[in-house]
This record gives structure tokens, C-alpha cells and sequence, in this order.
């Protein structure tokens, strides 16, 4: 159900980034003020953003689910914000790195979407432990949906928030160069973007496959349990377990 | 199209209901007509609390289809609200607050004049003791406040998960024109007393591991043949 | 919708569960925070900060009790079996909470303003009004949300405030950057109207999206 398309959207993803890295390397050039390692940027937004939709989507994927009862949705909510989550960790990493290598701190509180990124990265934590917490399937399954729309909602109000909070003294690259910024880097970064966004695309489906194949081999091995074969049902899982 | 008059009190064909990769309930159907009574029998985790709790819209069938008092579960679930009277195991009162308390808001809920609840109150010999939160009364007195509470808004239906426990015969003989054949209205009674079950019911089920195993009138059947479901 | 909340009421009055443990610990803190930032006294930023951190937390301490009963008793059965509206609970219990939370308030920002504050609250005590009752709104909104989220945990005095306290923080940020000039010597300006917006603004998002989507969550 998952996995058309698998092949193409694999290699189109390595073929975009693969293409992002040599531009990175060879074509973008080096920012004035922070060098070399103003590069991570062509990481670290990307990764931000992609994760940002990811939990968009999850919240959309929420909906479907309880408007429609049907619990792919949900499947494809948890892993949606499963993966986002993990970028996530990777463009607070990159973040803070650019952070530290172009203004001493590994933190600053300065730079509002950093923050609020930090912000919706603690609520969707508490994503998988929140399931985890409920045993009932059908439950689990509705509670998680009703947290990814709220969590989904919260993300634009967050920032709003924040930013209005925080006086930036800090230029930030997009803003103060989006319009400025020279070609190079404009397609340098959106080849970045289209390619995070592609690969967590194949991420996404890849795992939603290999979470199908699963729930399907365990409904086999449940219809062949006999006297002999002792069916034991699968523990506790803060994933769905069931279509 | 048959009116919710003439629809029996509960039509199932072949419901089905899951916990997780468990099932709990398959295969069940039956239909009881207005006014009748079926009882339940079955071993603990045969699917008994289950069923009922399906009958009273308080969960969904997986599988099949249900039907009480003439709607559909779970589309017309929130027609068959307050047309049915659920005893469960749990008293579902509220343990700082009065008997009285509880059942005024019971009341409320289901837009119950008050005076019905003192009239109930009166009828299962608890008035005296209406005013003490529920904590301090003893379980065959929370029982019979629980007793209030089901058939506080007059149902149709009455889902009665072993009403008589922690009663003594003088509350039991009580609270038997509330909830007993007398009452008049169509019931599903589980109990473990197997022969006080056969003599109040006109249909059986005997459920083993969520399936029906025995599905047959009252009068065919003899207190031996239920004792097999509990081995 | 009125039998719930009155019932709530009794429970609370006949075993005061909630809002004086909120209280307590609203003081504590207070105590706590002399010691920890070492002042006699605070104002402006810094008082806006202590004040709606402790009342963030106390609040979260009420919510995770605010769906125990139910859970616990049965109640959640005995109001999904008669012939109402589910939303009606949610409305009842946010109102619940709302009106506890203004309780503790009333005790706790006196005991703020004699502990820890400098400046004498009073003059800007309408405009102060207004932040609290639009931010306890929030609070009352998404702390429903939040804990009857939680109620169905096995964890849920864990899962509650961690669930919580990130999707309060715009509504901290918005009602302390609205009363800290509140909370200066001399007090006379009014609060700037954008922090108010962002407040109405939660306010309004969270409760539409709680109403629509409690339904769900009561089912099985």
C-alpha cells in the first residue's frame, strides 16, 4: 500500500543530495564574515524546516484519522513525527554548532526561531512517550491524534509568540540575505531543501512499508497459531500495531 | 420500517470486539425481545463486561453489527443514551459525595425531576443514610444506590452485571421490583449464581473465550450444562 | 453542563483536593524564589517572571487531578451513558478549572505582593484583571485538553506537565511581557495591546480546536 514509488523517490533523493553537497563544496561560495562553516546553513534549515512540515503533516494525518477512522492514517501520522523528530535533533545540533562557530555560544537566545524550534522540540518529545503510556490501541491511537492536531496548531502560534518576544539583534541569514542572497546560494540551498524534503519523503514511506510488512507477517503468524504453535500477542509498543 | 416500538431490545449479528490483538468478543449473535430477559454465563474474561458495555454504546463493535432498541450502534449511539440502564461492576458514584448528591446529579444529567430520586431512595430503604458520602456506606449500601442510579431515569433496557452481590436477601427483595422480572423491561443479567440466573431468564448465552457456546430458552436448559463454560 | 461544574464545586468544597494544595504551593514557591534569586524584593521583569512561572505551576498541579475523579470512579462512564453533549463536559470542566484558578488568585497575588513585590500592585489593578482572567482562559482551555489527554496514561503525573508547560509558553510570554510594566513603581501606563492579541489569539485558537476535537477523545 505504502511502497509505490519507493524505487523512484529513492533515487531521486540521493540524486539531489548528492547534487547538494557538490554545490555545497564546489559551488556555493565562501560567506564573508563566517567562512567555511557557514556552510552547516545549507544543512541546518533544511533539516529545520522539513521537520517543521513533518509535524504539519503529522497533524494533517491526525485529522484524517479522526474523520475517517482509518488507522493507516494514523501509521502514517506516528511516522511522520517519528522522523521529524529526528531531524529535529539533527538542526538543533547543526544549530547550535553554527551557533558556536559564528558567535561563541553554543546557545543564543537572540536568534527567535532557534527558540522556538527548542520549544516545539520538547512538546513532540513527549509524543512517543504519551502513546507509550496507553495501552489500549484504539485509544492510544486517538490520543496521539488529538495531540498531533493540537501540537500541529501550536507550531505557527509558537512562533509567532517567540518572535514577537525576542528584539533579534542578531541578522538572520534568510531574512537579511533572502533577499540579497547571491545566486550561488540561493540554488545551493533550494537543491538542499529539495533534497531533505525528498529523502524524508523515502524515509517516510520506507518505514511505513516496513511497518506494514511487519503488522502483516504477525497477522499471518496469528491465523496459522495452533495447538502446536503458540500465538502470544506483541507487548506494549508506543507505535500502532495493528492497520 | 419498524418503529423503535416494535424493534426488539437488542438485535446483534455477529459482533465482534477487540482489545488491541485480543479478541474479545466474535460470533455473537441473538436477538431479545421487548420486555424479556437473557442471562449471560461464562468464565471471568469470557467477554460478559464486554458485552454489556457494547450494549450500553460505551464501546464500539469491531465486527458486525448491533442494534439496541431499534439504532444502530454505533451511528444512532447517542439515541440509545438515556434509554438504557447500566449496572456495572464499578457503582460509578462519586465517593465524597452523598447518595443523595450522586443521584440529584444523575438526575440532572438525564433531565430526572429530584423527586424521582428521593422516591428510589425511599424504595431501596437507604433515606436514611442519603446524606453520608458514599465512602461510608458499605458495599451492599452503594450497591443499592447503584441500583438507583440505573433505573433513575426509567430505561427500556436494563444491563445488569451481578446486581444482587454484596445484597442480603432483605435488600435483594427490595430492589426486585426495580430490576427484577417484575420491572417489566427487557434485561441482560450476567451472574455467577447459575441457578438464580436460569430461574430469572428467558434466554441463555454462555460465552467461552468471547465466543457463544451455548445460545438456547431458558427452559431448555438444565443448571449441568452451564457448569462446563466455567471449567 | 451546570450539574458538572456544581458537582466539581461540591467535591472540591467538601474535600478541598485541589485549590488549597495550588495555594500552598503557589506560596512556597514564592518563599522559594527569595532564597533562590536572593532578593528582598522584586519588580517589573523580574517580578512578571516569578509571578506567572509559579502560577503556571500551580495550575499544572490542578490539572492533573481535574479528570482523576472521573477516571477513577467511574465518572466518565456515568456521563457517557446519559443523553448529553460530550463537548458539555469539556465546557464544564474548563470552567472548573478557570474558576479554581481565579481562586488561588485571589489568595496568591496578595501573598505575592506581600512577600516578594516592591512596587504596590494596586494601581494597575484593572489592567492586571484583565491579563489574568484572558491567560487563566488559556490555561483553562489547554489544561482540560492537556489533562484529559493525560487521564488515560498510566503515567500521567509525568505526562501532564510535560505536556503541558511547552504549549503554555506563548501564553507566558504574552501575559509576562503584558504585566511586567504593570509591576513597576509608579505604575501608570496601560499594556501594550499586542501582548493582549497574542493572548485572545491563543485563547480563541486552542479553544476552537479543544471543542472540535474532545469528542474524540472521550470515545472508545
Amino acid at each position: 500500500m505504502f511502497a509505490r514509488g519507493l524505487k523512484s523517490l529513492s533515487i531521486a533523493s540521493v540524486v539531489l543530495i548528492v547534487g547538494a553537497f557538490a554545490l555545497v563544496f564546489f559551488y556555493a561560495p565562501n560567506d564573508a564574515d563566517q567562512g567555511f562553516v557557514q556552510k552547516i546553513f545549507y544543512l541546518h534549515v533544511p533539516l529545520a524546516i522539513v521537520a517543521l512540515c513533518g509535524f504539519v503533516a503529522g497533524g494533517v494525518f491526525g485529522i484524517q484519522f479522526l474523520r475517517t477512522g482509518d488507522r493507516s492514517h494514523d501509521l502514517r501520522s506516528y511516522v511522520a513525527i517519528h522522523i521529524s523528530l529526528i531531524l529535529a535533533v539533527g538542526a538543533l545540533i547543526t544549530g547550535s554548532i553554527w551557533a558556536k562557530a559564528s558567535w561563541g555560544h553554543w546557545w543564543v537566545w537572540d536568534e527567535p526561531t532557534l527558540v522556538s524550534f527548542l520549544i516545539v522540540f520538547l512538546l513532540y518529545a513527549c509524543y512517543q512517550p504519551l502513546r507509550f503510556a496507553i495501552e489500549d490501541p484504539g485509544r492510544q491511537a486517538r490520543t496521539a491524534a488529538v495531540f498531533s492536531i493540537t501540537a500541529g496548531a501550536f507550531v505557527p502560534l509558537n512562533f509567532l509568540a517567540v518572535r514577537l518576544a525576542e528584539s533579534f539583534t542578531h541578522p538572520r541569514v534568510l531574512s537579511a540575505t533572502g533577499g540579497s542572497m547571491p545566486g550561488e546560494m540561493r540554488l545551493t540551498f533550494l537543491v538542499s531543501l529539495a533534497g531533505m524534503a525528498v529523502m524524508f519523503v523515502t524515509l517516510w514511506k520506507y518505514e511505513l512499508t516496513s511497518k506494514q510488512a511487519s503488522m502483516r507477517l504477525r497477522a499471518l503468524k496469528r491465523r496459522l497459531a495452533d495447538e502446536d504453535d503458540r500465538w502470544v500477542p506483541a507487548g506494549r509498543s508506543a507505535a500502532p500495531q495493528e492497520l | 420500517m419498524a418503529t423503535d416500538a416494535d424493534a426488539p431490545a437488542v438485535a446483534l449479528r455477529d459482533l465482534g470486539r477487540a482489545y488491541g490483538e485480543r479478541v474479545a468478543l466474535s460470533g455473537v449473535t441473538l436477538e431479545l425481545p421487548r420486555g424479556a430477559t437473557l442471562a449471560v454465563f461464562g468464565a471471568n474474561g469470557a467477554g460478559k463486561t464486554t458485552l454489556l458495555r457494547v450494549l450500553a454504546t460505551l464501546l464500539r463493535p469491531h465486527a458486525g453489527s448491533a442494534a439496541v432498541l431499534g439504532r444502530e450502534l454505533p451511528r444512532e449511539g447517542w439515541a440509545v443514551r438515556g434509554r438504557v440502564g447500566l449496572l456495572a461492576h464499578e457503582p460509578l458514584l462519586y465517593r465524597d459525595l452523598s447518595a443523595r448528591e450522586n443521584l440529584r446529579f444523575h438526575a440532572r444529567l438525564h433531565g430526572v425531576a429530584d423527586g424521582r430520586a428521593e422516591e428510589l431512595l425511599d424504595a431501596v430503604g437507604m433515606a436514611r443514610r442519603a446524606d453520608e458520602p458514599i465512602r461510608a456506606l458499605s458495599r451492599g449500601m452503594t450497591q443499592r444506590v447503584a441500583i438507583c442510579r440505573a433505573v433513575l431515569h426509567q430505561p427500556e433496557l436494563l444491563l445488569l452485571d451481578e446486581p444482587l452481590a454484596n445484597l442480603d436477601p432483605g435488600a435483594a427483595a427490595g430492589v426486585a421490583p426495580l430490576i427484577g422480572r417484575a420491572s417489566g423491561v427487557a434485561r441482560v443479567l450476567i451472574s455467577h449464581d447459575v441457578e438464580l440466573g436460569l430461574a430469572e431468564a428467558d434466554m441463555v448465552l454462555g460465552l467461552r473465550g468471547g465466543q457463544p457456546e451455548i445460545l438456547e430458552p431458558a427452559a431448555a436448559i438444565r443448571p449441568d450444562d452451564l457448569k462446563g463454560l466455567y471449567r | 453542563m451546570a450539574a458538572v461544574v456544581r458537582k466539581d464545586v461540591l467535591v472540591e468544597l467538601r474535600t478541598g483536593e485541589m485549590v488549597p494544595a495550588m495555594l500552598l504551593f503557589s506560596v512556597s514557591t514564592f518563599v522559594l524564589f527569595h532564597f533562590a534569586l536572593d532578593r528582598r524584593s522584586v519588580e517589573g521583569d523580574l517580578a512578571a517572571g516569578v509571578l506567572w512561572v509559579t502560577l503556571l505551576f500551580a495550575a499544572v498541579l490542578g490539572i492533573v487531578r481535574l479528570f482523576v475523579a472521573e477516571r477513577e470512579q467511574g465518572g466518565f462512564d456515568g456521563f457517557l451513558l446519559a443523553p448529553v453533549d460530550r463537548t458539555a463536559l469539556f465546557v464544564a470542566k474548563a470552567t472548573v478549572l478557570f474558576c479554581f484558578l481565579a481562586a488561588v488568585e485571589l489568595a496568591a497575588i496578595p501573598a505575592f505582593a506581600i512577600l516578594l513585590l516592591g512596587p504596590s500592585p494596586w494601581d494597575a489593578l484593572p489592567e492586571l484583571l484583565v491579563v489574568l482572567v484572558l491567560a487563566d482562559l488559556g490555561v483553562a482551555v489547554v489544561g482540560t485538553l492537556v489533562g484529559a489527554l493525560g487521564v488515560q496514561t498510566r503515567t500521567r503525573e509525568l505526562i501532564v506537565p510535560i505536556l503541558a508547560l511547552p504549549l503554555m509558553i506563548p501564553l507566558v510570554i504574552a501575559a509576562a511581557r503584558a504585566t511586567s510594566p504593570l509591576l513597576v513603581e509608579g505604575a501608570t501606563g496601560g499594556i501594550e495591546g499586542r501582548w493582549l492579541l497574542v493572548l485572545g489569539l491563543y485563547d480563541l485558537v486552542f479553544g476552537l480546536l479543544a471543542f472540535a476535537v474532545f469528542d474524540f477523545l472521550l470515545e472508545d
